[in-house]
């Protein structure tokens, strides 16, 4: 009888957690659809880029560069055990193109732009603005939400490269004018190495889909908050947790599928 | 058609609770109809089943010879540009000026030059007061300010129909008066239908035509302001006097005290 229950509740849970994963698909397709007449007003989606890159651009900024110094540092140890402290260069490039520079952007990103866009469009809900705008006959979603969407989607992988630009910039820092090493091997290295197609063209489409991803999730998450200030709150840790676990699920899927030679 | 409003047979409920039920109203074209009732009679439910916001499980809602749930959206949004609406709490965009509030509804539906969105704002803002106020903040204006510019934003189209939701509710008596005379000016000047809830008599009788009172989701007695003052009817008697008890109890139902302390059986 016991294990009846259990199994009755589990369904429950998981027919429940179905549903919800449908309804934000459907959502997702929702933001799709009214996109279209979006690109009639670029200026809607620009000021939204505006807002949402000058949300993270010092937090990114700051972030790439203690990376890079840390990357830097981190990699000469390592390196110099082998005789190859030449590569220093590469590794940071690397390191940065391929992984660090979109998955930490991403998660900089939820936890800066994604919470401010969630507790923004919920705070719009609560003070019954996205329901005076539907009476205005103008659809939330088409006016508000998918600026923000795709402004997210555009913004993420522009953080990204100057996330890596100046990881880079703080790698050279810490390797060649700190430590010594060899300017031109430094930068001839990283030339060689790194693939513009392999490397940063596939960081770059790791950003764009951690972009699509988080910027979806906070806006959901706002969407859907209760119009109270107790589920604004909450629905801003989740999306903090939720668009985090989906970077590092993506991540791993998209390295397996990007690296696997 | 004399209503531009019509409700027949209203039912709506969230799962097992019953909101409304059996509703028959009609709001004639040009007038102001109030619809008064205590908090959670449903009023404001029914403002929002016009506005097609909500569906109802049963009965039928005609705007302008429509009905309003039986349209698709595309519709739906073309009916609703007929309508203003003015939210309790004014509802107003936070992060926009009171000037580009009350723009909002022009840019997002005309193509009318920018000049020409300048001149129809400021003679909003005029109607109700607020041209000098055209560059602050809704964080910069007071409570009863938000509410007029609110006004002007739901009238910005001339919509032939506008809805009142609580228009009243946390204003100082001067305000209650500005507000009031401002519903019934805009319902003169536009032509256009006012729909009026609110639980504030003294403001809702005086600017009102006909007056609905609604009590637990159903009405319980209508007619003109002058009728419902001299009504015998003990919900209407209890609602206009301010009566601490009569039809709604001033206890919420349950227990009695002497059973709750164990006196009797």
């Amino acid at each position: 009888m016991i294990f009846l229950d259990m199994l009755a509740r589990l369904g429950k849970a998981t027919r429940e957690w179905l549903a919800q994963i449908g309804y934000a698909v459907r959502s997702f397709f929702t933001i799709l659809a009214v996109s279209g007449g979006l690109w009639r007003r670029p200026r809607l989606i620009i000021e939204q880029i505006h807002f949402i890159g000058n949300y993270s651009l010092v937090i990114i900024g700051v972030s790439g560069l203690f990376v890079g110094l840390v990357l830097g540092l981190q990699g000469y140890y390592t390196l110099n055990k082998y005789g190859a402290e030449q590569a220093l260069g590469l590794l940071v490039a690397l390191s940065l193109t391929r992984e660090l520079g979109p998955v930490v952007t991403a998660l900089l990103f939820a936890g800066r732009a994604g919470t401010s866009l969630t507790a923004e469009i919920g705070l719009m809900k609560a003070g019954e603005q996205l329901a005076a705008m539907e009476m205005m006959a103008v659809n939330p979603i088409q006016r508000v939400l998918a600026p923000r969407f795709w402004a997210g989607v555009i913004a993420m992988p522009i953080l990204a490269t100057i996330f890596s630009a100046v990881g880079v910039l703080g790698g050279y820092i810490v390797g060649v004018k700190l430590i010594g090493v060899d300017e031109g091997a430094f930068w001839s290295q990283m030339q060689s190495g790194v693939d513009v197609w392999a490397d940063i063209a596939n960081g770059v489409i790791k950003s764009i889909v951690f972009g699509v991803a988080v910027t979806f999730v906070a806006l959901f998450q706002g969407y859907e908050a209760k119009a109270t200030p107790e589920d604004v709150a909450r629905a801003t840790t989740r999306t903090v947790v939720i668009s985090s676990l989906a970077v590092w699920w993506l991540d791993f899927l998209m390295t397996a599928l990007m690296f696997n030679k | 058609m004399t209503n531009l409003v019509e409700i027949r047979d209203l039912q709506f409920g969230f799962a097992e609770r019953s909101i409304l039920s059996g509703l028959q109203m009609d709001f004639p074209r040009g007038k102001v109809v109030a619809v008064m009732g205590g908090s959670g009679s449903g009023k404001t439910t029914i403002l929002r089943l016009i506005g097609g916001q909500l569906t109802p499980q049963a009965g039928s809602v005609v705007v302008d010879g429509q009905n309003v749930h039986q349209l698709d959206n595309r519709a739906l949004y073309a009916l609703r540009r007929k309508m203003g609406m003015l939210f309790q709490h004014g509802a107003l965009f936070t992060d926009l000026t009171v000037f580009e509030n009350v723009a909002f509804p022009l840019r997002e539906h005309t193509d009318l030059p920018e000049e020409l969105i300048r001149d129809l704002v400021l003679m909003k803002l005029h109607a109700v007061g607020l041209r000098n106020a055209a560059q602050l903040k809704p964080a910069e204006v007071s409570g009863g300010m938000a509410r007029r510019v609110a006004v002007a934003r739901a009238i910005a189209l001339d919509p032939p129909l506008i809805m009142y939701d609580e228009p009243f509710a946390g204003l100082d008596p001067i305000s209650k008066g500005v507000t009031a005379n401002l519903i019934r000016k805009l319902n003169i000047a536009l032509g256009s239908t006012s729909i009026l809830v609110s639980h504030d008599v003294q403001e809702s009788l005086l600017i009102a035509d006909y007056v609905y009172f609604l009590s637990k989701g159903k009405i319980v007695a209508h007619g003109t302001p002058e009728q419902m003052r001299v009504s015998d009817d003990p919900f209407v008697r209890q609602f206009v006097n301010a009566e601490e008890d009569g039809p709604v109890p001033f206890h919420y139902p349950g227990n009695s005290l002497a059973a709750d302390l164990g006196l009797g059986a």
